[in-house]
């Protein structure tokens, strides 16, 4: 028998049933468009973070106040309970250790900000004039901080591109005048628009030198310090000078947090490919319960075609050409499911980007091909049982059956 | 009487089936030989093995003991794949409940021991309009076993087993679900090929039937016990 007619002979047989054969490919499908849009999630979650904190900036090593995990007894805990703030001159400090490109120390505080007689709040963000570069975000207007000394604050501000719209319109702002808390503050410049990156965006951002946002809050502490290294190889070193640095202006007592972006990075892409995996497999049972059904489906079949297997067999189809054409019904049933389960699949995961634009929901290829595999799989595995069934019938019996 | 020429030859065949303790002989010692282009009718009783001779001879069964020569051939020792070619080009069957394909046309069914051949698709398309011509089943080619009467799905089942041109054809019962009328139709067509140096062996309960046929076997418990020749006359 050849192969072509084996598929259009299994063809009209599957066609031959539409009801059943319907509702199994739609009990197939749901299986792998289970498969593609949960997959479509978390490889989308894997993404969406990954890409939130990429925008951050490159090579970074980051310090925060404070540690974040315990270590045995230590004397210096009796004394000094409180960990030390970070301050500016940590940060001066370290942008004199070797491998260091620049440092970006970072200040934040939410306020008002009061212009041409409206009133916003408004996150405050005291820095230096290398924050943008650490950061990668691009100026629409005029200049951003100037280069100088940490310690001594101009009384200038950046603004967001929000703050400027809702304040400014489209009227320009450079050089005029706004209240920013108890401070009037000149305008030098204005980011564009979109920069994103640790959950918030820049849009809202009031940036102002590091140490006038101090003289703003009355407070002489920093919220992180952003530290580039000059090259992806050296951040390792980096972190250890960085974390030795600190350690040694504070007393011999370790009580900042370094960590690596790279580290971040990383540890999220595991997390959230352990997780995708994961719901990969809860909605693989759903598969394997549609490739039971096939293997029911095509049982009953074999017995609904009793008569029919005699008559193959009376006619001269060996016992391998019937076992192919229950084989090439089954993978048939099951690969036209999978097709339509993908199909199903990319339009959930496409109305999942439409309800939520911001979260990158598309399937891996990976998971579309072991969603068809897996059906294929299925179809091959359990059509097995019913095609031995069908081609081992006795041709007398089956004939006697009316 | 067992010489070189015939075309089916039986020698001590032995069938015997198990119902759970009890043996039932199907068949005991049946010896017999056919001729090509003979008119065989087997008759006989409920249970006296007719129908076991038939799939015997139709490679659908396996003697316990005995041989089985087709065209000189021993089919008895052959492997399953080989039996099923041998079914499939020297050998056609006709059934009393037709065995028609329902999801299938008349020509589908048909074309079904071509498909199963493996012939290429444009010689099959030849053949089988071909046979829908010389059986007259040309306008009911797309129509499909519900669509037709039984003398028609009699036609088409009768297409089907002699589309491969066989050597023997095996009929059980062909009339059995027909009325006389239609019936008569189908035992002319079964004539007309038998005319033609096709082998027509039919096992029926129907005296009217087997009377017609040139050679009459009865059968009963399994057992040959009569085998009658008449000698060719004008048909009344």
């Amino acid at each position: 028998m050849k192969i072509i007619d084996t598929f259009r002979y299994a063809r009209d047989a599957a066609t031959g049933t539409p009801l059943r054969t319907g509702l199994l490919i739609i009990a197939m499908s749901i299986g792998v468009a289970a498969v593609v849009v949960l997959t479509a999630l978390g490889d989308g979650a894997r993404r969406y973070v990954v890409g939130e904190f990429s925008a951050i900036g490159s090579n970074l090593v980051i310090v925060l106040p404070g540690r974040s995990e315990t270590r045995g007894f230590n004397p210096a805990n009796l004394i000094t309970s409180t960990p030390r703030d970070l301050t500016l001159d940590d940060a001066t400090a370290l942008l004199r250790l070797p491998g260091v490109e620049r440092i970006a120390p970072i200040l934040i505080a939410t306020t008002e900000i009061n212009a041409s007689g409206k009133l916003r709040e408004a996150m405050l963000l005291g820095t230096n004039s290398d924050y943008i570069r650490v950061r990668k975000q691009k100026l629409a207007l005029g200049r951003f901080l100037t280069q100088e000394d940490l310690g001594h604050g101009a009384a200038e501000v950046v603004l967001g591109a929000a703050i400027r719209r809702e304040i400014f319109g489209t009227t320009n702002p450079l050089g005029k005048t706004v209240r920013v808390g108890d401070r009037r503050l000149r305008v030098i410049g204005v980011l564009s628009e979109g920069g994103q990156g640790m959950g918030m965006t820049s849009d809202e951002l009031l940036i102002v030198p590091v140490a006038t946002a101090q003289a703003m809050l009355n407070s002489n502490t920093l919220f992180r310090i952003l530290v580039e290294s000059r090259s992806r190889e050296q951040i390792g070193e980096v972190k250890a000078r960085v974390l030795k640095m600190i350690t040694q202006r504070h007393e011999g007592e370790e009580d900042v947090t370094v960590i690596t972006q790279d580290a971040v990075l990383k540890t999220f892409d595991k997390i959230l490919n352990v997780l995708t995996l994961g719901v990969a497999g809860i909605a693989a049972i759903s598969l394997a319960v549609a490739g039971i059904l096939v293997m029911n489906v095509m049982l009953v079949s074999v017995t609904q075609r009793t008569a029919e297997i005699g008559l193959l067999k009376a006619l001269g189809a060996t016992s391998a050409s019937v076992r192919q054409l229950f084989m090439v019904e089954a993978v048939l049933l099951s690969v036209t499911g999978a097709v339509v389960g993908i199909a199903l699949g990319y339009l959930g995961a496409a109305i999942l980007r439409d309800i939520y634009p911001t979260f990158p929901a598309y399937p891996p290829m990976w998971a579309v091909l072991a969603g068809l595999g897996t059906a294929l799989v299925s179809g091959l595995v359990f059509g097995v049982m019913p095609a031995r069934h069908a081609a081992q019938l006795d041709p007398i019996l089956a004939l006697a059956k009316r | 009487m067992a010489d070189s020429k015939s075309l089916i030859a039986l020698k001590a065949i032995d069938r015997t089936f198990y119902l759970g303790d009890s043996q039932v002989y199907a068949l005991r010692n049946v010896n017999l030989d056919i001729n090509p282009g003979e008119y065989i009718a087997v008759m006989g009783p409920s249970g006296s093995g007719k129908s076991t001779l038939l799939n015997l001879l139709g490679l659908l069964d396996r003697p316990d003991a005995g041989t089985y020569q087709l065209e000189g051939r021993d089919v008895t020792t052959l492997a399953p794949d080989e039996q099923a070619k041998v079914r499939s080009e020297r050998i056609g069957f006709i059934f009393q409940s037709f065995h028609l394909v329902p999801r299938l046309t008349a020509a589908a069914n048909i074309e079904l021991p071509l498909i199963l051949a493996g012939m290429p698709a444009a010689e099959r398309t030849k053949r089988v309009a071909q046979a829908l011509k010389e059986y007259g089943l040309v306008d009911r080619a797309q129509h499909r076993p519900n669509e037709l009467s039984g003398g028609q799905r009699q036609r088409v089942a009768i297409a089907r087993a002699t589309v491969q041109r066989p050597a023997v054809l095996l009929a059980d019962e062909p009339t059995g679900n027909l009325d006389r009328v239609t019936g008569e139709e189908v035992v002319r067509l079964l004539e007309a090929l038998n005319a033609q140096g096709m082998t027509l062996i039919v096992v029926t309960h129907d005296h009217a039937l087997g009377a017609r046929a040139r050679r009459q076997i009865k059968m009963e418990d399994g057992v040959i016990v009569s085998d009658i020749t008449h000698m060719p006359e004008q048909a009344g």
